[in-house]
Parts: structure tokens; C-alpha cells; sequence
């Protein structure tokens, strides 16, 4: 099966900014892919070529097997498009905005009616959209970009201004949308929202891909160690020593370090050090982390991840 | 051309302006103000005192005012001039309200009847005058002739009506063009838009459309008020006319409204400038000052402004009289107005705010 998209050594500058600097890869038929980085990555720009709506200077980019630019009206009702949660008409409800968008694909109604319900907004059909919540604004706006039933899904910082809550109950639509075998392309620069939905992701910074593939193995890759940690005062330092002991390695991060608040040991072999606390009854507030996407970016740009 | 998409499209935009207070407010609500304010303040305009040419020497005024020192000057200001047909002119272009010559003992009394209150006063004043000099000399010394002018000025009504009209939809036009367009630009609505399968044809269309309608409203708004008795605008046969006036004028001033909206980068910056364009134009193109009472500059000025000819225009066919044709001249030059600022607007268009 060929690609759904394809995308090769392509470029794009503004004035003397290299917004997108040589980028490569490929996106599988239902597939649900990540394209990470801090504001400024060139992801946004990425997503608008992909999209149609900016040409690349060089390079080739292919859409369902098609050129997106210039703009081509055969392309456009497969593919769905998420914006920001306020790209609606003004002052109407969120049964006419959807119905409106619904007409311009020659989708009917009723089918507008029940992605309102697929989103969960069938009670708040008759309120305006300014009035709605930012999530609830966010699934509208989603339903919109679905209505017509796209093969390919772009998403642009679907949850960018939301509370956790919201988020994570966005994250269930998005899942669902993806199993339903529609491709998902969506930009974050929340880490943990690519570590959870993505089955690949590409990290991108200064226009380039830094790393490309699924998020599980991108992080295995970097070997960083394990973060045990517990809330201090439960163990001397000479006895935090002691569990440190052999297995803790010296990989210039700190073994053992304690902020007053929080014991935090670091280390690759994770089993003798959580036995050795279980020994010392000294469990409260145990946490235990592997590394993220972040200890990803980091390793890849020796520094921060800036979210 | 896809019409469901059009449709729609329509019915959005017009469901959106209809629950915008602020837009009927000032679209519809505060034109109207306007009109019931400067009917009502120039219904009755000078009619307690009027302004009369004396054409060459008058002795009966002169007697009159030796009987009774001031008086006349309370009723009436007293221009001389030696030439009657200048004098008639003044008349008729309503900016005296009477001309008064005497040809041995006849007064001649030349008077319009735009202003009919006006001219029921100018005649009362006259004869009373002649009475007055008849009963304190012999009987019948006097005669008095009035003449009535031929009729081509207007009454307030006439000017008020289409010029405050004309600004209404100056602004209906510019206004709701510069920032639909601002605002879709900064909500991404237009980049929305143009990633649906929608052409960018029916989108104009579609706003032109709803801005045709908001300026046939105000049309009809304005006319079903300055109609009224009270106000007493008597539309000529040819009234018809101004609705291709209307419609052109609203192109036109849509067209700047696009073209403010392409170089604006926030609704506000598009609100104050679109201010600037046409609020001096309302004192300047005929709107807010008549430009038969206007001074020479301003009327020389009010060619450079667009809103003249819409005003113009629809004062010929409304209120002067005139036929059909008098209305072509200003909807050619709304139409030429309305295609170039519109191909400007399309080079220096921006789909996004960056």
C-alpha cells in the first residue's frame, strides 16, 4: 500500500528563517503520527504544506497520492482540517456552525447532527459558540473538520489551551477517531500528549527532524536512567548512600540528590534500589519514572525541552 | 458555482449580522436617529422669518418702515439686487425664499413653493404690508401679483432623506466589508474557508449579497420614515431608480471597506480607519451638509468623494424629479469606483494574518 502522505527533502523560508529545512518522512495509511517541537520547530509550517494553504520552496510533497498546492478542490474533501477552536461564523449555534460547514462539503444535516451527538455536544446544540467552553469549543471544532468523513485527519495543537481534564477527554475522541481508520497527523508541543496518541512521531527543531519513530522506541533508544523517588526525611543521606550503593551509576546526572522534598535516585537497575527502600520501610510517596520524550529532546538537543 | 454552498453561506452571515446588536445599532438604528432628529429640527425651517431679495426699489417697504421703525426686520432680511433674473435664480435655487419688485403699484411678490409653510408666510407678510399701507392711504393705492418661481428647490426633507441615507449605507458597505474580513482573517475563519471545497466566488457573493440586503432595509427604513405626513418627502415617479443607485453604492463602498481590511491587521485598526475615510466624507460628499448650502470649496471637494455621487444620485431620482437617466452618471462612477479599488484590493488580499 503506498503512503497516505509523503513528504521529501522539503524546504520553506521566510526572508533569511529556514522555517523547514530539508524534511523527510513518510505517513502510513491509518496511522496515527506526531510531528513534536517547541513553537518555532517549523511543525506549523510543515502542517500548512502538507495542507495546501503554503508552497514549499523545493522539495516534494504528496497528499492521498496528490500535490497539495496549488489549492486542489478534488484533495480537499478527503482530507479534514482542526483549527483553532474560534475559526467558526460568529454568533451562531453549534448545530448551525456545524450545519453551515456540513453544506459547503454537501453533507446534510442530520449527518452534522449526529457528529454533534459523536462528540458528545447534543446538549449544547443550541448554544452559541461563544458561549461554549474551551473543550467543548475544541470538540466542535473537531466535528467540524470531520463532518465530511476525511481519510486524513490534521490537527493543529488540538489541545493547546485546555485544562488537564479537558485534555485527557479530548484524547479519548482523538483515539476513537483514529480507530475508526482514519489517518491522524496532529502537532503538539506537549510531550506527553505524543508519548500517549502517536504510533510514530517525528521531533522536529530548527526545521529539521531530529528523530522519527514510534515514541516507545525513541525513548528506549536514548538509555537514560530510571528517577525513583520518595519523600525525604524517611532516610538519612549515609543510609541514601547506602541504597545507592553499587547499582546507582555515575552518569553525571547525580545519584542521589534531595531537594527537602523529594529523594530522588537515579539509576539503571531499578529492582535492588526498590528493594533495598522496601527493606527500610521507607516507601511514602514512592514514584518511579522512566525517561519521557522529554529526556528524548533533550539527549537530541542538550538542552531543556522549552514547553 | 455551488448554490447549497452559497446558500448556507448566506443564511450564516445573515444570522450572524441579525444577532449583532452593535451592527443593527449602528447600521440601521442610528441612521434613523438621524433622520427624526434633522427632519424634525429643519421641518419648519426659517418660516418665521424669511429672507427676500428687493429687486431694484421697493417704496412700499421703504413706507413700511418709516411707519414703524424694526418691524419689517423682524420678519424678514432684505437683500438688494438690481438684476430680477439673478434674483429668480436665487429663488429657485431655494437660496431666498422670495424676490419683491413694485412696478408703479403693483408689488410683485416671486416666491417657491418648495417649503409650502414658507410660502404661505412670504404671501401673508406681503399682504398684510399692502393693507396696512392701503387703510393708512387711500383704498386700493396698492396691488399685489404673486408669482410663483419654477420649482427646483427642495425641501429639507428632500436632501436630508437621501444624504443621510447615502451615509447610512457608506458605512453599512465599508464597516461590515472591512471587518468581516479582519475578523475572518484573525479568527483563521477564512482559512477555514478556503480549505473547504467552496470557492472563493461564492463567499463574496455571498457577503455581497448580505450587504445588499442591510442597504435595501435601510433604503426602505428611510423612505417609509421621511414618507410619513410629518415629514412629508414626496417621492417623484422615477423613485425606482435609486435602488440601482442603492446597490451600486454599496459596491462601492464595500470596496473600500476590502481594501481597509487587506492593509488592517486588527478589527480595531479596521474600525478606526474605516472612520477616518468616512466620516470626513459625510461632512464633505453632501451627506451631513447639503451641498446646495455648502460653501463653494466644499462642494468643489465633494467631486473627489465618492459618497456625493451616491447621494446625488439618489436625491435626482428620489426627490428632484428627474428622470432614469440622471441616475446613470453616478452609478457609472460607483460601478468605476467599486472595480478598481476592488482589483487593488485583490493584488495586496492576504489570506493570513502573517
Amino acid at each position: 500500500m503506498s503512503a497516505t502522505i509523503s513528504v521529501r527533502d522539503v524546504r520553506k523560508s521566510y526572508g533569511s528563517l529556514a522555517a523547514v529545512d530539508g524534511v523527510s518522512f513518510e505517513v502510513q495509511p491509518g496511522e496515527f503520527f506526531g510531528i513534536l517541537g517547541p513553537n518555532g520547530a517549523g511543525k506549523t509550517t510543515t502542517l500548512e504544506m502538507l495542507e495546501g494553504l503554503r508552497e514549499a520552496d523545493s522539495g516534494s510533497l504528496s497528499v492521498l497520492g496528490l500535490p497539495p498546492w496549488p489549492r486542489n478542490p478534488a484533495l480537499l474533501p478527503r482530507i479534514g482540517v482542526q483549527l483553532q477552536s474560534s475559526s467558526f461564523f460568529e454568533r451562531l449555534t453549534a448545530r448551525e456552525q456545524i450545519g453551515t460547514f456540513a453544506s459547503l462539503y454537501g453533507v446534510s444535516a442530520r449527518r452534522a447532527d449526529e457528529m454533534l451527538g459523536i462528540v458528545g455536544l447534543d446538549e449544547h446544540a443550541n448554544v452559541r459558540t461563544e458561549k461554549l467552553s474551551g473543550g467543548q469549543a475544541q470538540r466542535l471544532s473537531i466535528a467540524c473538520a470531520l463532518v465530511h468523513d476525511p481519510e486524513l485527519v490534521f490537527m493543529d495543537e488540538p489541545t493547546g489551551a485546555l485544562d488537564p481534564q479537558a485534555r485527557r477527554n479530548l484524547w479519548d475522541l482523538l483515539r476513537q477517531i483514529n480507530a475508526d481508520g482514519r489517518t491522524v497527523v496532529l502537532t503538539t508541543h506537549h510531550m506527553d500528549e505524543a508519548e500517549i496518541l502517536c504510533d510514530r512521531v517525528a521531533i522536529m527543531d530548527h526545521g529539521k527532524v531530529l528523530e522519527l519513530g514510534p515514541p516507545a522506541a525513541l525513548v528506549r533508544g536514548i538509555d537514560s536512567p530510571v528517577r525513583i523517588s520518595i519523600e525525604s526525611g524517611q532516610l538519612s543521606a549515609v543510609e541514601a548512600a547506602a541504597v545507592a550503593g553499587g547499582p546507582v551509576a555515575a552518569d553525571g546526572r547525580g545519584e542521589v540528590t534531595d531537594d527537602g522534598v523529594v529523594l530522588t535516585f537515579a539509576t539503571r537497575e531499578p529492582a535492588p534500589v526498590l528493594a533495598s527502600l522496601a527493606e527500610r520501610h521507607a516507601l511514602a510517596g514512592l514514584r518511579v519514572q522512566g525517561a519521557t520524550l522529554e529526556d528524548v529532546f533533550l539527549k537530541l538537543t542538550g538542552r531543556e525541552y522549552r514547553s | 458555482m455551488n448554490l447549497t454552498a452559497l446558500r448556507s453561506l448566506s443564511r450564516a452571515m445573515l444570522r450572524g449580522f441579525v444577532r449583532d446588536r452593535t451592527a443593527m445599532v449602528f447600521t440601521i438604528l442610528i441612521p434613523v436617529l438621524f433622520l427624526l432628529l434633522f427632519g424634525s429640527l429643519y421641518k419648519n425651517t426659517d418660516a418665521a422669518r424669511v429672507s427676500v431679495i428687493e429687486v431694484g426699489r421697493v417704496a412700499l417697504l421703504d413706507y413700511a418702515e418709516a411707519q414703524a421703525p424694526g418691524q419689517i426686520g423682524r420678519v424678514m432680511t432684505i437683500t438688494h439686487s438690481g438684476d430680477l433674473a439673478t434674483a429668480l435664480a436665487d429663488v429657485r435655487a431655494g437660496t431666498y425664499d422670495a424676490a419683491v419688485q413694485q412696478e408703479g403699484r403693483t408689488l410683485v411678490v416671486h416666491y417657491s413653493i418648495a417649503d409650502q409653510t414658507t410660502a404661505a408666510f412670504v404671501q401673508t407678510v406681503f399682504a398684510s404690508l399692502v393693507q396696512q399701507a392701503d387703510s393708512a392711504s387711500s383704498p386700493h393705492a396698492y396691488a399685489l401679483t404673486t408669482a410663483q418661481v419654477e420649482n427646483k428647490s427642495l425641501k429639507p426633507i428632500q436632501y436630508i432623506a437621501p444624504g443621510l441615507l447615502g451615509w447610512a449605507i457608506a458605512s453599512g458597505g465599508a464597516f461590515g466589508a472591512a471587518i468581516t474580513l479582519v475578523n475572518w482573517r484573525e479568527t483563521r475563519l477564512l482559512r477555514r474557508l478556503r480549505l473547504a471545497p467552496v470557492g472563493t466566488g461564492s463567499v463574496v457573493l455571498a457577503r455581497v449579497g448580505l450587504s445588499l440586503v442591510v442597504a435595501l432595509v435601510q433604503l426602505a427604513v428611510f423612505l417609509g420614515i421621511a414618507t410619513l405626513p410629518y415629514f412629508g418627502l414626496r417621492l417623484s415617479s422615477y423613485w425606482w431608480m435609486a435602488i440601482p443607485v442603492v446597490a451600486c453604492g454599496t459596491l462601492a463602498f464595500m470596496s473600500i471597506g476590502l481594501l481597509v481590511g487587506s492593509f488592517a491587521r486588527t478589527q480595531q485598526a479596521a474600525t478606526a480607519v474605516a472612520n477616518l475615510i468616512i466620516l470626513p466624507m459625510a461632512f464633505l460628499g453632501g451627506a451631513f451638509i447639503p451641498l446646495n448650502y455648502a460653501p463653494a470649496w466644499i462642494n468643489d471637494v465633494s467631486y473627489a468623494m465618492p459618497l456625493r455621487y451616491l447621494v446625488i444620485g439618489m436625491q435626482n431620482v428620489m426627490a428632484r424629479g428627474d428622470g432614469p437617466a440622471a441616475a446613470l452618471p453616478a452609478i457609472g462612477v460607483l460601478l468605476g469606483i467599486a472595480g478598481v479599488l476592488t482589483a487593488i484590493s485583490v493584488r495586496v488580499f492576504r489570506w493570513d494574518a502573517v
